[in-house]
This record gives structure tokens, sequence and C-alpha cells, in this order.
């Protein structure tokens, strides 16, 4: 175990977790968009940047990827902390302005408005939904493309992915609602900032309802090796 | 579908084999290939992302980082005009802007006739020669907006 | 062409010495030999035609038993290209076309000079005939880029025949690996890519890094627009390169090494390519070097086009067959690096010193520079300067020496404004500033860096803001895009002073750039992004007037922002000679008939300036 003091309070955590997870762990605020307890850190967001003294130098870090140490002192909203996030904030809301979950964020980090000319985007490139799909899917089917202010998350040539699955957790990890996903009929319908994917649904042999894509189920039974007609009765019709 | 698939896994194939199937050096594979074809074919980062057993949304997401890479077919002669610090202080803008009045294109594309394909570059590493522009890995320094047509014409 | 070629891999300190030793006696130093930079700076000046002209020539005349041809890399005069210099005097000619070769051949094999190639010093109007008296020779101390001169890098034979290798055999046979990091400390090495990081507490963390596998990379990702010392080295002598290499490899523990050369690069690429394949040949890559029991194997990979790559952790992504983005260095590369293994990487220039300080010891090293910055350092020194080229000077040398002894000073008698230094991620030098040392920490002082070595020097013509405009342009088409200050503060910067540049720009402009600034700096994920705002920074500092001049008055004093720039006619100093209107590639001038005013239609006018350019009347007026 190690202690370090955040925002004058002394904590406790343990070796090889970092400042966010320490400070979450003790309902210390620290806001993220990036950050996700399933994937790896990423540190695009630059939002959990703390303030650290260390061997009488001041400087800021990622707190979602840097560790704790024994005697770190973290200061989480210092002058120069709030205001790097609040400019962030603006930069993060000319961009989406229209989007309710930055308006929120912004309205709670005490940005009233931006300085900068307004864009419309919804996705704020966090990569969260790359991530997911790579590190906890497995199957890799979207990433970022381009680069810099050309940056977006897409399939491969902006097509239907032949990899993606249709599980849709990408839409359910996105923190700004730029992913959606909706089951009509016997298709979903996963829509993301360039792409639109169907997929057919599979009916359940019993009760007739639509309930998951095939692709997803048929993945999982060569993953898990499971016999083919392992999902044939939706959960609500197995035993 | 399938003679064209065939065909291209017969020119990625000695590509990919060159370098080992090393995944660590798949910029050098794009690179080979861009080489064989003029620009990145669908068809063949497929093969490429099989072959070296890497997602396509990897291997596509290389594609569009790097500049070198385009998935757009080029024209026969690509013109590099140096956008270098030196080059931009020598007056580099001016050049460019003649060559898209001459040529009606921006940088990145490619003429109707797909003669030329037009690209800025940052910085070649000739700085005492600049502006320069380079025709097919030929260099032109020092040059001059009144330079520009005949370095153009110069190309039947 | 290589005439020899070795049968048997070198297995031994021995081996290596006596093959020299026949390399040596079997060439005669008195022999002339016509030296000619292809590199390719002096390519792009139509070198080519000079090199086949020269061939065609000696070999008609059955001249090859009495003159040599040795095609080098460059060695620095770039200016002047294409440069032939004969040895072993040492006469420089300059401007060479292919037409002069039958003379130099004819007046040099009768011991005669040609008079009219020499070069002319500006100040005194003297011709010169020896290279080493050409002033912009005269300041330098060419201790590495001295020796492109002197071999032809496609030939292994001419490095090890001027002592190439030796360095190497020394560090193999007569010292540890402990022995060799400590001398690297001794002698103050710094790295030369930007980050000037002491090379020798670097190689000691990586040797006691936890791990078995360890990588030795060579950043030839060279990015820094007008920066091209690297390229030259690499193009003009690999060996000493891949020898700074093998002896580092050797230090730290590590038998993979890679050499990442950006793609602008072809030259480059082709000859590291020879160079390691010769070096195999001989035994100085591979299983047992040497015969030493040590291995090490070099491949090539090359960069795709992107300047973030020179990030260490982004080149690492990209040797790993990802996209080049960088990630958070709070555990160092040199602990988990390539593949998470331990890795060491450095700078080309960084790796060409090693050979050097091996050799002749880090205590002859550390009395070159000055108390933090040890050695010699190659500067490309372009923009507007009589002598562009590159210039390798001891650490500590005045600046304002460099720009107006070396350089030359700013040609058509303009006036100096500013130098940057340290490349996007530098700051701009005004004149006041000038009477600086040139090294790490005084340059930081002033506010910019030493970088990779980029000068690009800026005269009264060069407005500042159209600098900063410039910089935040190639920073912006370079962020890899993964952080929001840098992607999102990127553009927005790239907005404002565009806005400013054409003349809308507003009141609160500078503020808001410095409040973004402040953020890029704190809070980016790697130096792109934090040392983006240099360049804006400095020219605010030091050129505020120019900002106010047009963000209040409309006006871009230095006559570049097209928008706030107006092209006339001064009707009473034209003649109608009409050489603007052949000029103009809009045709928005008209001839009004012989010894009268021509008329320029300001509606058509694309403000191009090539009418300003063409007439040597001073009749057009740029307001």
């Amino acid at each position: 175990m190690v202690t370090l003091t955040i925002d004058g309070r002394e904590v406790q955590a343990e070796e090889g977790v970092t400042v966010l997870e320490a400070a979450r762990e003790n309902n210390i605020y620290i806001p993220s968009l990036c950050y996700h307890e399933e994937v790896a850190p990423y540190g695009a967001c630059r939002l959990c940047l703390v303030e650290i003294a260390k061997n009488g130098r001041q400087r800021l870090v990622t707190s979602c990827l840097y560790q704790v140490e024994e005697g770190l002192i973290v200061k989480t909203n210092s002058e120069r902390i709030i205001d790097n996030r609040r400019m962030i904030m603006e930069l993060l809301l000319a961009r989406c302005p229209n989007n309710k979950v930055i308006q929120d964020l912004a309205k709670q980090l005490g940005v009233e408005k931006t300085s900068f000319k307004l864009e419309d985007n919804q996705c704020i490139l966090c990569a969260l939904c790359v991530r997911v799909c790579q590190e906890v899917v497995g199957v890799s089917a979207i990433s970022l493309v381009n680069r810099g202010v050309d940056r977006q998350m897409a399939t491969p040539f902006y097509e239907h992915s032949e990899a993606c699955i249709g599980c849709g957790s990408c839409a359910y990890v996105c923190p700004t609602d730029a992913i959606n996903f909706e089951d009509v009929g016997d298709t979903r319908i996963i829509t993301m900032p360039n792409s639109k994917l169907e997929f057919k649904l599979k009916k359940c042999k019993t009760c007739g309802k639509y309930w998951a894509p095939e692709r997803q189920l048929d993945y999982i039974i060569k993953k898990v090796n499971l016999a083919s007609d392992a999902f044939d009765n939706c959960p609500d019709c197995r035993d | 579908m399938k003679v064209r698939d065939n065909q291209i896994q017969q020119r990625v194939e000695p590509i990919l084999a060159r370098y080992q199937r090393d995944q660590g050096l798949l910029v050098s594979v794009l690179q080979d290939i861009q080489a064989e074809y003029n620009y990145l074919p669908k068809e063949a980062l497929v093969q490429v992302s099989q072959g070296l057993d890497i997602p396509l949304s990897q291997v596509y997401s290389v594609a569009t980082f790097f500049k070198a890479f385009s998935l757009k077919p080029r024209g026969r002669h690509l013109i590099n005009v140096c956008v270098g610090t030196a080059c931009h202080v020598r007056g580099a803008v001016r050049i460019l802007e003649e060559i898209e009045r001459e040529l009606n294109i921006k940088p990145r594309e490619t003429t109707k006739d797909f003669k030329y394909t037009l690209e800025t570059v940052n910085c070649v590493g000739a700085c005492a020669l600049g502006p320069i522009v380079i025709v097919d890995e030929k260099y032109s320094g020092q040059m001059k907006s009144n330079k520009v047509k005949p370095l153009l014409e110069g190309h039947g | 062409m290589r005439k020899q070629q070795i049968l048997n891999r070198l297995s031994s300190l021995e081996e290596l010495e006596a093959i020299r030793e026949s390399l040596i006696r079997s060439r005669d130093p008195d022999k002339t030999c016509i030296v000619i930079c292809g590199g390719t700076g002096c390519l792009a000046l139509g070198a080519e035609d000079v090199i086949d002209s020269f061939r065609r020539e000696i070999q008609e005349r059955g001249l090859e038993a009495k003159v040599d041809l040795r095609i080098t890399g460059c060695p620095g005069f770039c200016e002047r290209g294409p440069l032939v210099v004969i040895k072993p005097e040492s006469i420089l000619y300059q401007r060479v076309r292919a037409e002069d070769i039958p003379e130099i051949i004819s007046e040099t094999i009768k011991g005669n000079i040609v008079d009219r190639l020499l070069y002319i010093d500006p100040n005194t109007g003297e011709k010169i005939i020896y290279e080493h008296e050409v002033p912009f020779y005269k300041k330098q101390k060419r201790l590495i880029i001295g020796d492109n001169s002197n071999i032809d890098p496609t030939m292994i034979e001419d490095y090890l025949a001027i002592g190439g290798y030796a360095a190497l055999g020394k560090a193999l046979f007569k010292m540890s690996p402990e022995q060799i990091i400590e001398e690297a400390k001794k002698s103050g090495l710094r790295g030369r890519g930007g980050g000037g990081f002491p090379v020798g507490i670097k190689w000691e963390s990586c040797r006691q890094a936890q791990g078995d596998t360890k990588y030795i990379i060579c950043n030839c990702d060279e990015g820094d627009p007008g920066a091209f010392m690297d390229r030259s080295l690499m193009e003009g002598n690999p060996h000493s390169v891949l020898e700074g290499m093998i002896i580092g490899a050797y230090a730290i523990g590590g038998h993979q090494g890679y050499i990442y050369i950006r793609n602008e690069y072809p030259l480059a690429v082709r000859n590291a390519q020879m160079a390691i394949k010769q070096a195999e040949e001989y035994g100085l890559l591979g299983k047992n070097v040497l015969g030493s029991q040590f291995d090490f194997n070099i491949k090539i990979s090359r960069g795709g086009g992107a300047f973030v790559c020179g990030e260490s952790t982004a080149l690492m992504a990209s040797l790993e067959g990802k996209v080049g983005e960088p990630k958070a260095k709070y555990v160092h590369t040199v602990e988990k690096g390539l593949w998470e293994q331990p890795t060491n990487l450095n700078n080309v220039e960084t790796w060409a010193n090693v050979p050097l300080i091996i050799k002749n010891g880090a205590d002859w090293y550390s009395r070159i520079g000055t108390e933090g910055s040890k050695g010699t350092k190659i500067f490309s020194l372009v923009g507007k300067i009589n002598n562009t080229g590159l210039v390798e000077v001891p650490m500590g040398i005045n600046l304002k020496d460099i720009i107006y002894d070396i350089g030359g000073g700013i040609p058509g008698g303009k006036k100096f404004k500013a130098v940057q230094t340290g490349g996007p991620s530098g700051g701009c030098i005004p004149e006041s500033l000038l009477n600086l040392p040139v090294d790490f920490d005084e340059l930081n002082k002033a506010g910019s860096m030493m970088g990779s070595g980029g000068m690009i020097v800026m005269d009264e013509n060069t407005c500042m803001v159209d600098i900063a405009k410039y910089f935040i342009g190639f920073l912006k088409g370079e962020s890899c895009g993964k952080c929001v200050p840098c992607r999102e503060g990127l553009k927005r910067m790239g907005e404002i002073l565009t806005d400013i540049t054409e003349g809308k720009g507003e009141d609160g402009d500078m503020e808001l750039l410095e409040r973004l600034s402040a953020t890029l700096i704190d809070c980016s994920l790697c130096a792109l992004g934090t040392t983006a705002p240099n360049p804006v920074l400095t020219t605010i500092r030091y050129f505020r007037d120019e900002y106010e001049a047009h963000i209040k008055d409309k006006r871009c004093p230095a006559g570049v922002c097209k928008e706030l720039i107006t092209y006339l006619i001064d009707e009473e100093k034209c003649p109608g000679c009409g050489l603007c209107i052949k000029a103009c590639p809009v045709e928005a001038i008209t001839f009004m008939g012989k010894k009268k005013p021509v008329v320029l239609d300001q509606e058509k006018c694309i403000k191009c300036g090539s009418c300003y350019d063409v007439c040597k009347l001073d009749a057009v007026i740029r307001k």
C-alpha cells in the first residue's frame, strides 16, 4: 500500500493503481471522458490532468496514466488546473456545441460559452469505442482513421465492416452518445458518425422474438466452442 | 472478382515475403505496394491484412495516417512541392499557387486526364535550393513562378 | 565502382587492421582525385550531368590511371553547388556545369586552375583557390561532416581507408561495456535530435533496465522543415552511424537495431541499405562481429510521411506497424519501449559522434564546446542567407558569427530580422539577442531551443505573423490528432492567425492565442503539442508591433499577407517596357503604348508579386 495526499487529504492506495483510480476510490472528483475501467487508459481527453509536487517540482500529469507513489502530493483543482480544464472544455464545446453531454459537462466545469467558431460534431475522438472493440470484444471492427484535424472514427473504407458482430458495445461505452443502435423489427441498425451498419437479428424458435444479431451469436459460438443451436432460444425461453 | 483477387494476391505475396511477413514493417510493405500500383488498392490492403494477420481496421488506419499513401489512383506524374520553412521563406507559396492555377487542382488531387498528381512535402532536405519542385524524383531547385509552365510542359 | 570485394568476413581486430593497411597502401595520396558532391542538394542543381560528363571525359581520354573520380555526400556549401574539389590540393570549383568539364580535365592534368570557376569572396573581391580558405568553411570545425568529402558512401573501403571501424575494434576488444558507457558520460555528449539528453546516462539506464531483449534505434526521421543535417550524414557517411550504433549496442547489450529513415529521403535509404550490406560482408555486422562473439543486426524501416514519428514513442509505434501516436512517457522508453522492451533511441548525428569519442577519448571531446554543451553541432543554415548550407561549429560559437562570418549575411543587402532555431518547436531570435553563444541552455534562455539544428534566417521582407501562421499550419497538418489540446487547439490557433493575416483580426486575439498556448504547453500529450506555441509566443514577444499592425491597422508591414497589400504602378517611374506584363500569370497588366506607364487591373490582380519581383526600375509599388 502507498500513502499519498490528494487535495490535502491523505489516502491509501494499492501499488500499481493510477492517481485517477485512487481518487475515485476515495470519492474525490476528477473529470474524464476517455477513461473506462474495462480498457487500458488512453490519455486523450486531457480532462483528468492533475498537478503533482515531487522533489520540489510542480508539474501536470495525466492522472489516468500516472501511477501512485509514496508521498505524492496531488492537487485536482488548483487555479492552473481549473484554467486548463476550462480551456479544454471550451475547445470541446466549440467542436460539439449541440451535444448534451458536452453541454452539461461544460456547465459543470464553469464554462458558459466558447471563444471559438462553432462546428457540429457528436464524436469527441475519445476512442473508447475502438478500444472496447479491440480489447474487450476482440474483433477490431472500427478504428480511428486519418490524422490530426481530419481524424474520424470509421469502419475500414467507410463500408460495412466484415469484422463487426453487431454487439453494440461501442454504443454502450460512447460517452457522448455519438453511436446509437436500434432494433427495428428483424434488423439491428447501428448508427455511427460516419457509417451505418445493419445486422439481421436471430429469431427465437419458441417465442418468435428477434433478440440478438446472428453475427454476434455465431461469433460467440465459435469463440466459446458451443453447439450450433446454442442460441436457438432467447434468454427468456431458455431453461 | 475472384480472378482479380488472385492477381492481386500474386503481386502482394512477394512483397510480404520481402519483409519476412514482419508486422512491424507494415509501412514498408504498404510503400512497396504503392510503388507497384501507384496507389493502395482496397483489395491489396485486404490481402495485407490477411497475410500479416493484422486487423483490416488497423491496416486502414495506417494507410490513412501517413501522408505517403494514396487510396485513390494517382496520375502518371507526381509533383511534389516543398513547403518546408526555408522554401516557404523563399516564396514556395507562390510556386504552389502557380501550379494550382496551371493544373486546376489542389494538393492531394489529380488532374482529370490523370497526367499529374499534386502533393506538398514538408522538406526534402535540399533547403539551399529552395523553392523546390520535384517531378517524378527529378528535383528542380531555385524555382520561380515563370519557370512553372516550362517545367510542366516538359513532361509530354 | 567497387574494385575490391572481400571474400571472408573479418574475424579479428588484427584482420581489420591488416585490411586497412592494405587499402591505404594501395591508394596513392598524391594521385589527382576529382571529388564531386552527389548529395540530394547538388543533384537538384544538376550534379548528375556533371558526374556523367566527368565519367565520359575521363574514359574517352583514357585518364583512369591519372585521375580518380569520387562521388561523395554533402560537404555543406549547398549555395554554390554543384561542387567539385580537386584533391590533393583541395582546389574548390563552384557552380560547375557539365560544359565546364572538358576544360577542368585539361587544366587539371596540366596542373593549372580554372579561374572562372573559383569562389569569389564578396567582401574582398578576391578569388579563393583552396577549399579551406573559403570564409564559409574557415570558422567551421568539421569533425563529423568533414569526412563526407573523403569517402564515397557506397564503398566501405573508403571508410576503412580513413580509419573507419577502428573505434569499433577498440570498443569490442580493448574496453568493457561499462567503460564505454563511462566514456560516453564523461564526454558530455548530449542528444543531437532536439532533446539534448545526456547520452551516457541514457545508455546506462538502458543497460540497467530489466529485460534480455534490448533494441537500439537510430532516429533518421528528420522532420523539422529546413533541417537536413541527418540527410547528408546518412547519405554521405552511413558507416559512421552504423559504427556508432554497433558500439552503443555492445555497451547496452542490445542485438537488434533499427534505422528509421523518413520516406522523403530515398537516397539516404539506398546508401544506408548498401552500407549495411557491405558491413555484413565484412563481418562488422551480423553474427560474431569481428570475431568478438557479439551479434548485432540492423534493419531499415521507412517512415510514411509523418513529422510526429520523430517523437520517440510515435516512432516506436510506427515500428510496430501501428499509427504514429505518441504515448505518455511516465515509464521511460529505455525501460519499456519498442514491443515493451528496453529501447535506446538516439539521433543520427548523435550516433555519428560516438566513434570519434571512442577513438580520441572523452577528455579530448570534452575540451570542445561549452560547460553544458560539448562537442560540435551541425546546423542547416537556410532561408534569407547568402551561404545556405550545412555548417559544423563548436558549441558556444556566437550566433552572430554563424550568420555573418560563415553565412555571409543577408542577400540583396536586406536587413536581418530574425532567425528561427529548433524548427516548429523552437522560437524566433531577434537582432537584439543575436549576440549569444549557441548552446543548449543559452538558446533555451532566449526562449527558443537548439532542436535538431535548423536555422532559418529571415529578413525585413518576412512577415512574422505569417511565419507564426506557417508553423501552426505545419503542426496542425502533422498532429496525430489523439489529444484535444493539440488537435483542437492548433486548429483554433490556425483560424485566429489566418483571420489576422486576412485583415479580420480582432481585439483580444493575441490574448486568446496566449491562453490557448498556455493550455497546449500544459496539457498536450507529447512534445509536438507542448512546443507548438513557441513560434507564436516568441513572435508575439519580439514582434508585437507587427501583430498590432495587422489587427488594428489591417496592414502587413513586411508586405507579405496578400489580403493586406496592394500592388500599384508608379506612373512616374514606369517606362512601359512590358517586363511585368510577361510575368503576370493572370494578364492583369495592360500595355498602353511605348513610353506610357502600364495599367494594373486591381480586380484581376491575384497579388502574386511576380511583377514586383521582375521590375528592375522600382516602378511597382507594394503597399
